[in-house]
């Protein structure tokens, strides 16, 4: 295990327990205020927990508790920790922001120039090495604070929506380079993007509440989500409770009928959760006959274009937020808006039941 | 029209000193022994007593900005005291500190290092009115600068000495400078505090506003030309201290 980490801080309601594996790549996902950042303060030294202990590579990085108070400062961890805000040196040009790290290691100024170059090649961006920051465009200056994170050659790096600050049609060159450069690198990246997450990292940690709700293979972990966020952030409807016959009976008695597919046998009172797309989702004015369909009474809450459909959210009023994709047409037929008493309708064929 | 009648309020009396100016004899009464002697008395003592601001007020500014302590606040004010006291007062109690029957003094003349009414006192004098400016610069500097460079630098492996030599002190060098500037401008000025504390020895502590001041009695020509060239180097100052500005916020 290269990073084990186990922390407390009262203050901001926080307990984490968590390990990543050599040459992992871990995707940390959660709502504002889930503790994402907290984390990484732990992690890379700028936030002290109350007790709790964490190894990276078999150094101990802290050791906090009654009676043990070992802390590493952040220039001893071997942590390089790439933000939003690429935070380049304004004072240094390019190929001496990158060539920081290496200096401050002791390397002699022509070595550590030549490292740099070697790591603004690797980013695709050697051509901007005589720049100064403030010449740089947003997507350039965050593949030069990469390269730069890059050159320290930390035990862990540690990505804070890398992305967030970047323009969306440059989003993707940062995102083929991001994939390349961190293969077999023990990445943790915080991210809001579910495309990020998928495409930059081998496993998934969901956060609630300064809690990991859930951990698990990336792409695994996104088709059959256990904690709500996950669902939302997947896009899936997300209904959980307990098996019962063919279906699933949550909270308050909402009950949702579907397939288990190839999923292990459940037994009814198992925990099960109950999964469907928005799109397949119908609405009905009033409750129709005919068909194992499921029917959930909702108010509409929110009325939104999604792409080329429209995206209605139903609340069941038994705290679910159910989304469903309909035509444009279908929601001018059909008079929606919120506030409207409407019936959902799923077929039992497009819902997935698995373990919870 | 307040603010016209406010500029004209500082242009004119400038204006009117420039007017009276005696443009004939000019030179001549900058060139006197004694206008010589006090202009290059002041550029000195106003340049090691700029050094000494820096000296000791870098480290002031970063602990004042960067550290939390209990009492900052009532550190911050004292340390910026001799901004609102009245320089003739600042002088009284340097003269109680270091002069001959003072705190400090008579240790230190036991030590053969007599202060008052000495070049040192001159400069201890200007130290002691203009380190507030270079602190007030320097501290708002780093404050606005803030401290995420400082934190990528530490999470790329740089130890904290490393971090305020290569990252934070170039980050402030602007700040810095115009405190600098600003701080030598002030030394250059100083009056009150001087002339209680170090006295108006010609050469040795007769900088040239004590000079001014005198030749005001009885050679009126040679005060303004003296001050004018006052005037010259506080407007080259303005000057330079904007331009640094400009250039800390692009």
């Amino acid at each position: 295990m290269t990073l084990a980490c186990a922390a407390t801080l009262a203050a901001r309601g926080f307990d984490i327990d968590l390990e990543v594996g050599e040459g992992e790549r871990v995707a940390v996902l959660g709502q504002n205020g889930s503790g994402k950042s907290t984390l990484l303060g732990v992690l890379a030294g700028t936030l002290r927990p109350d007790a709790g202990r964490a190894s990276l590579d078999g150094r101990v990085l802290f050791d906090l508790g009654p009676g043990r108070r070992l802390w590493l400062p952040p220039h001893r961890r071997g942590i390089a920790l790439l933000a939003q805000d690429p935070l380049l040196f304004p004072h240094l040009t390019v190929l001496d922001n990158v060539a920081f790290a290496p200096r401050v290691g002791g390397a002699p100024r022509a070595d550590a120039r030549a490292r740099a170059e070697r790591w603004l090649e690797e980013v695709e961006v050697l051509p901007l090495a005589g720049r100064r920051p403030h010449e740089l465009s947003g997507g350039e200056a965050q593949r030069v604070a990469l390269a730069r994170a890059l050159a320290a050659e930390p035990a862990l790096l540690l990505l804070d929506e890398p992305m967030a600050a970047v323009d969306v049609a440059v989003a993707p060159m940062l995102r083929r380079v991001l994939r390349r450069v961190l293969a077999g690198r023990t990445t943790m990246i915080v991210t809001h993007d579910l495309l990020d997450a998928l495409l930059l990292s081998d496993r998934l940690v969901v956060m609630e509440e300064g809690r990991v709700a859930e951990s698990g293979p990336t792409e695994e972990t996104l088709r059959h989500p256990r904690a709500g966020f996950t669902a939302r952030l997947a896009g899936l409807n997300l209904i959980r409770g307990t098996r019962d016959g063919g279906g699933v009976v949550g909270r308050d008695g909402v009950r949702i009928d579907g397939t288990t597919g190839d999923a292990p046998a459940l037994r009814d009172g198992d925990p099960a959760a109950a999964a469907f797309a928005p799109a397949e989702v119908s609405i009905y004015l009033s409750p129709p006959t005919g068909s194992p369909r499921n029917h959930l009474p909702v108010t509409i809450t929110e009325v939104e274009p999604h792409g080329e459909l429209v995206r209605v959210r139903g609340d069941d009023h038994h705290g679910h937020s159910i989304a469903a994709d309909v035509t444009p047409v279908s929601v001018a037929e059909l008079d929606l808006y919120p506030g409207r008493d409407v019936t959902f309708v799923v077929k039992a064929a497009t819902v997935t039941i698995y373990p919870a | 029209m307040p603010a016209a009648a406010g500029a004209a309020f500082v242009v004119v009396p400038l204006l009117a000193l420039g007017l009276r100016v005696d443009w004939s004899r000019f030179g001549e009464l900058l060139g006197s022994p004694s206008s010589l002697a006090a202009l290059t008395l002041s550029l000195q003592t106003s340049a090691v007593a700029t050094l000494a601001c820096l000296v000791l007020g870098v480290p002031m500014a970063l602990v004042l900005a960067r550290r939390r302590f209990p009492g900052r606040q009532v550190v911050r004010s004292l340390a910026l005291l001799p901004l609102v006291l009245p320089p003739v007062v600042g002088g009284i109690a340097l003269l109680y500190t270091f002069g001959r029957r003072g705190l400090l003094g008579q240790t230190l003349d036991v030590l053969g290092v007599p202060v008052a009414f000495t070049s040192v006192a001159v400069v201890l004098a200007q130290t002691f009115v203009a380190l507030p400016f270079l602190v007030v610069s320097l501290e708002g500097t780093l404050r606005s600068v803030g401290q995420r460079y400082e934190a990528v630098a530490a999470t790329l492996g740089a130890p904290p000495s490393t971090v305020l030599c290569r990252v934070t002190l170039p980050l402030v060098l602007p700040g810095l400078l115009s405190g600098a500037v600003l701080s030598f401008a002030r030394a250059l000025g100083e009056f009150g505090a001087t002339i209680t504390f170090a006295g108006s020895l010609q050469g040795v502590t007769r900088t040239l506003p004590l000079e001014i001041y005198l030749r005001q009695v009885d050679d009126p020509d040679a005060a303004m030309a003296l001050s004018l060239v006052l005037v010259a180097v506080a407007i080259g100052i303005t000057v330079a201290t904007a331009r640094l500005g400009e250039r800390a916020h692009r």
